[in-house]
């Protein structure tokens, strides 16, 4: 059971990967395109059978799992490159300037990803684009806080105060002493940020406030199993069914990550 | 620094985020691409049209006495009319936010009641089978998107069963019957994915305690397991549970929304839905002013309590 968590953690977002990594350059039939009667049931050739206006389930969902994936790396990063920094000044210094990023974040705190989403997409239209930078900015808090906390700690040890002493400047003993040191707990972060990111794309694209109708996603094909609940309820059972894998791949991930840096934790989580 | 100086300078902070908050949604609506008007008329009216609406709605006043103007509403309890219809927003909102509310109370509510049990089995049984099988059962609640959870308890008790309505709404003054038939699927919905979170809080909280001294001691006294978890462990669980029920309230809110469009109820988030597609911008300021505020005084509330429930922090200020 030792690394049992992480290893299932990472064939279910093995499975993923491997469907969006087909899907980009194949697919069984055009996912936007009827390509069959409507409404079959799973059999051959559409192997998930297909929806209600007729497009192939399989290729749909491959073509959603790309989507997902481009989503989640793309917001988990950006907010990495925006928050992990700001946390690591934040950490290293004291008084009120340092207590600042802590306070910001926490109004960010108050936009949940969703929220952020809607008023966006309010003002200029929804889009993969609104949904990735909505994600994006209510992850920020996440990693300001995690970063500023773990650099509180590092800033502590010897070798910080040794590097210190002999004149290497600030922002080289961000880079070369603190960020691989905090780094393992923000892979953590990334990872647990990275299922969250999955489940708010799915419920944009349920709500339609994610990608438009040429771009097929998890959520908008629940949104449009929805309709066909009387007579082809397995239509909700995919999607859905994706959106977990995904999203418990990535938690795992990181409770599997958690364990191995931090043996201590093993009994907690 | 004594508690009262602390909770001071939290309720500073407090209302400095309240008036940030409302001023970035107020730049958001405004300031990004869009002309409001014409997006109103529609690609069809002549800017003449559009400058006249423009004038009606008061948006060729500068954009800061606009936000002030819209502040100084909504601290009055005013958010003003509807660019779509013309019609007060106020009745509207009041008239959703019951269904939120009951949502949302009733959903944590249930959730709480699930998780306490539940957790707490699985931190004692941790190293037996069904300890760990409920364990993997919170994870994979972690996972399941609530809406998803709310379509397939359509399919099983709706569609199939036919034993509770698919969705719509109740007022509980027109029927106390028929009001609980219709929030059972869509609390249920919103409790099962919530509770998993909060089990999991709950198992961790219970495993500390089970290593506390007082524990050891109460257990070697004569207490059952069950009996000093609950004479003693609840109470140092509670404080801890509370702050997590606060900030997983604001999950709750949001969720919400979704759940809302799941079962077709009137509430705050379908009526945000619906003015977004009409980008009706003075709905959407007014709904979202009002849930971003709400999660910020759930956090506000939770801090504060903290503070003053915990007689350990309380002492630690004392001494500073």
């Amino acid at each position: 059971m030792k690394r049992g968590t992480l290893n299932l953690g990472l064939t279910l977002i093995g499975i993923v990967v491997v469907l969006a990594a087909v899907g980009l350059v194949w697919t069984p039939f055009d996912p936007t395109k009827i390509t069959g009667s409507p409404l079959q049931p799973p059999g051959w050739p559409h192997v998930l059978g297909t929806d209600g206006l007729g497009a192939d389930v399989l290729s749909r969902l491959m073509s959603g799992a790309k989507i997902c994936l481009l989503v989640g790396i793309v917001s988990v990063a950006g907010a990495a490159v925006v928050g992990v920094p700001i946390g690591i000044f934040s950490g290293m210094t004291r008084g009120w300037i340092s207590d600042l990023p802590a306070r910001l974040s926490d109004i960010l705190y108050g936009f949940p990803a969703l929220l952020l989403a809607i008023l966006l997409a309010a003002a200029v239209g929804g889009s993969t684009w609104t949904a990735m930078i909505a994600i994006s900015v209510a992850t920020i808090p996440a990693f300001v806080r995690l970063a500023r906390a773990a650099t509180y700690q590092v800033m502590s040890h010897g070798y910080i105060e040794a590097a210190r002493v002999s004149g290497i400047p600030k922002v080289a003993i961000a880079v070369r002493h603190v960020l691989p040191n905090i780094a393992p707990v923000l892979g953590v972060q990334a990872s647990v940020s990275f299922g969250i990111a999955i489940l708010a794309e799915a419920g944009l694209s349920y709500l339609g406030l994610g990608s438009g109708p040429e771009a097929p996603t998890w959520g908008r094909m629940l949104r449009e199993a929805q309709d066909y609940l009387f007579n082809a309820p397995i239509l909700a059972l995919w999607p859905g069914l994706a959106i977990a894998v995904a999203t418990m791949g990535f938690n795992l991930l990181g409770d599997g990550l958690r364990d191995l840096f931090d043996p201590r934790l093993r009994e907690m989580s | 620094m004594t508690v009262l100086r602390r909770v001071g300078i939290r309720l500073a902070w407090f209302i400095g985020s309240l008036a940030l908050a409302s001023f970035l949604i107020f730049l958001i609506t405004n300031k990004l691409p869009g002309n409001i008007a014409q997006v109103i008329l529609g690609t069809n009216a002549s800017p003449g049209e559009a400058a006249a609406l423009e004038e009606r709605l008061g948006l060729t006043k500068p954009f800061f006495t606009r936000y002030l103007d819209w502040m100084a509403g909504v601290l009055r309890f005013d958010f003003g009319v509807s660019y779509y219809s013309g019609e007060a927003i106020n009745p509207l909102i009041a008239s959703r936010f019951e269904v939120s509310a009951w949502l949302v109370g009733l959903g944590m509510l249930l959730a709480v009641v699930i998780a306490i049990p539940v957790g707490s089995y699985a931190a004692m049984r941790r190293r037996h089978a069904d300890g760990v099988a409920v364990s993997a059962l919170s994870q994979i609640g972690l996972a399941i998107p609530a809406f998803w959870a709310g379509i397939w308890l359509v399919i099983v008790f709706a569609v199939n069963l036919g034993w509770l309505p698919a969705g719509g709404y109740v007022s509980w003054w027109e029927s106390p019957g028929e009001w609980l038939l219709h929030l059972i699927l869509p609390v249920t919905s919103l409790a099962l994915v919530q509770s998993s979170v909060l089990s999991r809080y709950v198992r961790s909280a219970v495993i500390d305690v089970s290593h506390e001294d007082y524990f050891r001691t109460a257990r070697a006294v004569g207490w059952s397991r069950i009996g000093a978890l609950w004479r003693h462990g609840m109470r140092n669980i509670a404080i801890s549970l509370l702050t997590v029920i606060g900030l997983q309230l604001a999950t709750l809110l949001v969720g919400a929304i979704l759940i809302e469009q799941v079962f077709a109820l009137p509430g705050l988030g379908s009526a945000l839905l619906m003015a977004v597609s009409r980008r009706d911008l003075g709905i959407v300021q007014a709904i979202v002013l009002l849930l971003v505020w709400a999660v910020l005084l759930i956090n506000f509330l939770v801090d504060v309590t903290y503070q003053l429930v915990d007689p350990r922090l309380r002492r630690r200020g004392e001494l500073q």
